[in-house]
């Protein structure tokens, strides 16, 4: 009989990495080891249908040590941290907490980043925080539609927006900004506290 | 309790409320002011970090919340209206209530002292503590009937750390069902809005809000309420149906309810105008 080729959704388990969940479990202060794929998380997650693993799928990852599958993967940046599966996971883990990790440990590593616009998103929202203390929408949508050169998708809302007074044209500000500088030293690296 | 007998508590309004969502921010001065409770805005506050500082870098966003809760009155509750920002400042304030030592580190980045005993509350918990009769009879315009689904979006969700903290699950349908409108059920009142998506990548998110949307039509009502001003805003910009519905913030309608007259400006800031509704109820002239 014919040898059947595998489909090409199968992992292969080679180059498996023992240290990456212990890394992963302390960054986050989780343990990913006790899911055991119910699959809760994937049937209450809105955004499911545009990752390319299931939240779960993501935790098989990283028990396997497959560490760049898991953070190349786009499940990482596509989870807004809404908590929906947090809340739903019969064994309690924190599985947005788990994702928060992976994305500064892909950056951190310099992985290749699977979803490079949500990235450029979350440097413009940060570097407008660096500059106001607070976030400026319409300069944060207009860097990250240059940055991504979108230039003209949406700009039927922005004008919208606009007329609506929706977005104001100077930031609000934190009168003490100078005491905040030093906490963006680092900004980019990843950092993780725990 | 001031000498007024005014009830003050200190207030962290976030980016939205301060700037697009002005009209909520505005409403709900309205709504505290009419049930004798003072918001003091947190001097000098800055952005809780949102999504992106802790999506990239958690040391950002822990020092991000711990300069607001530096800036808190050791004396008297701080409250939050947006969902997001209230579980950033609580995640920390939890951190550095169990950690004496993070927290040492924290007041001397700041030099001002950290209140391990503040209480975070969202503004539900305000809602929520007011007995139903008083709040009742403070009404001046009944709800009239207005159908409407309550929208939480994923505010009553939370980390596995915040479980402990109170939640307010049907807050919105027994309050405004007692001002006189009617809570239509629905499947998608704890479905996430897409926060960031909406504007990262609006292919994901414009789906996920029509599919709440057509809900909203499928559940008979007029218009949508939501306590969260980014669910708000993505509700009515990200929905790409011919059929739109407005989307109306709780402190909106409750300002209205309770007699506020300065709305002449917060309904037509709305990307779907919702006078047309609020006047056919006869809440508009």
């Amino acid at each position: 009989m014919e040898q059947q080729s595998p489909p090409k959704s199968m992992i292969e388990l080679i180059d498996c990495d023992s240290s990456f969940r212990h890394e992963v479990n302390e960054s986050s202060g989780e343990n990913v080891g006790l899911c055991f794929h119910c699959r809760t998380c994937a049937g209450g997650c809105p955004f499911v249908e545009a990752m390319d693993h299931p939240p779960h799928g993501v935790l098989r990852l990283v028990q396997l040590g497959l560490r760049k599958e898991a953070l190349e993967c786009s499940t990482i940046w596509v989870c807004v941290a809404c908590n929906t599966c947090s809340i739903q996971c019969p064994m309690a883990i924190d599985i947005a907490a788990v994702m928060d990790a992976l994305r500064s440990m892909a950056i951190r590593q310099g992985i290749k980043i699977a979803e490079p616009d949500i990235l450029a998103f979350h440097r413009e929202v940060i570097n407008s925080i660096e500059r106001y203390g607070r976030t400026h929408k319409l300069e944060i949508m207009m860097r990250y539609k240059i940055r991504t050169r979108n230039w003209f998708q949406d700009m039927d809302i922005g004008l919208k927006m606009m007329a609506k007074r929706k977005l104001d044209l100077r930031p609000s500000r934190v009168r003490e900004i100078g005491e905040m500088a030093g906490i963006f030293e680092g900004k980019n690296e990843g950092g993780d506290h725990e | 309790m001031n000498e007024n007998g005014t009830l003050e508590l200190s207030y962290f309004p976030g980016c939205s409320m301060a700037t697009s969502a002005k009209e909520s921010n505005l409403s709900l001065m309205e709504v505290t002011e009419r049930l004798g409770l003072r918001l003091v805005e947190l001097d000098d506050w800055n952005c809780c970090g949102s999504s992106s500082a802790h999506s990239l870098n958690q040391d950002l966003a822990f020092h991000l919340a711990t300069r607001n809760l530096s800036l808190a009155s050791p004396d008297r509750p701080l409250i939050v209206m947006c969902p997001s920002c209230l579980h950033r400042l609580q995640l920390a304030h939890k951190r550095i209530k169990e950690h004496a030592e993070v927290r040492a580190q924290e007041e001397s980045l700041w030099g001002r002292p950290l209140n391990p005993e503040l209480e975070i509350f969202h503004f539900f918990e305000v809602l929520s503590g007011i007995d139903r009769s008083r709040l009742e009879k403070a009404i001046v315009r009944k709800l009239s009937g207005l159908r409407f689904v309550p929208y939480y979006g994923c505010m009553l969700a939370r980390p596995p750390a915040l479980r402990r903290e109170r939640n307010y699950h049907q807050l919105m349908e027994k309050i405004l069902s007692g001002f006189g409108a009617q809570a239509m059920p629905w499947a998608y009142s704890a479905r996430c809005c897409g926060t960031f998506l909406a504007a990262a990548r609006p292919d994901v998110a414009t789906p996920l809000v029509n599919k709440i949307i057509e809900g909203a039509h499928k559940a008979g009502a007029e218009c949508i309420i939501t306590a969260c001003a980014m669910c708000q805003l993505n509700l009515e910009i990200r929905c790409s149906l011919d059929s739109k519905i407005p989307v109306l913030h709780l402190s909106e309608i409750l300002a209205l309810a309770l007699g506020a007259e300065g709305h002449g400006g917060w309904f037509k800031r709305h990307l779907v105008d919702p006078r047309p509704v609020l006047k056919s109820r006869g809440l508009l002239n």
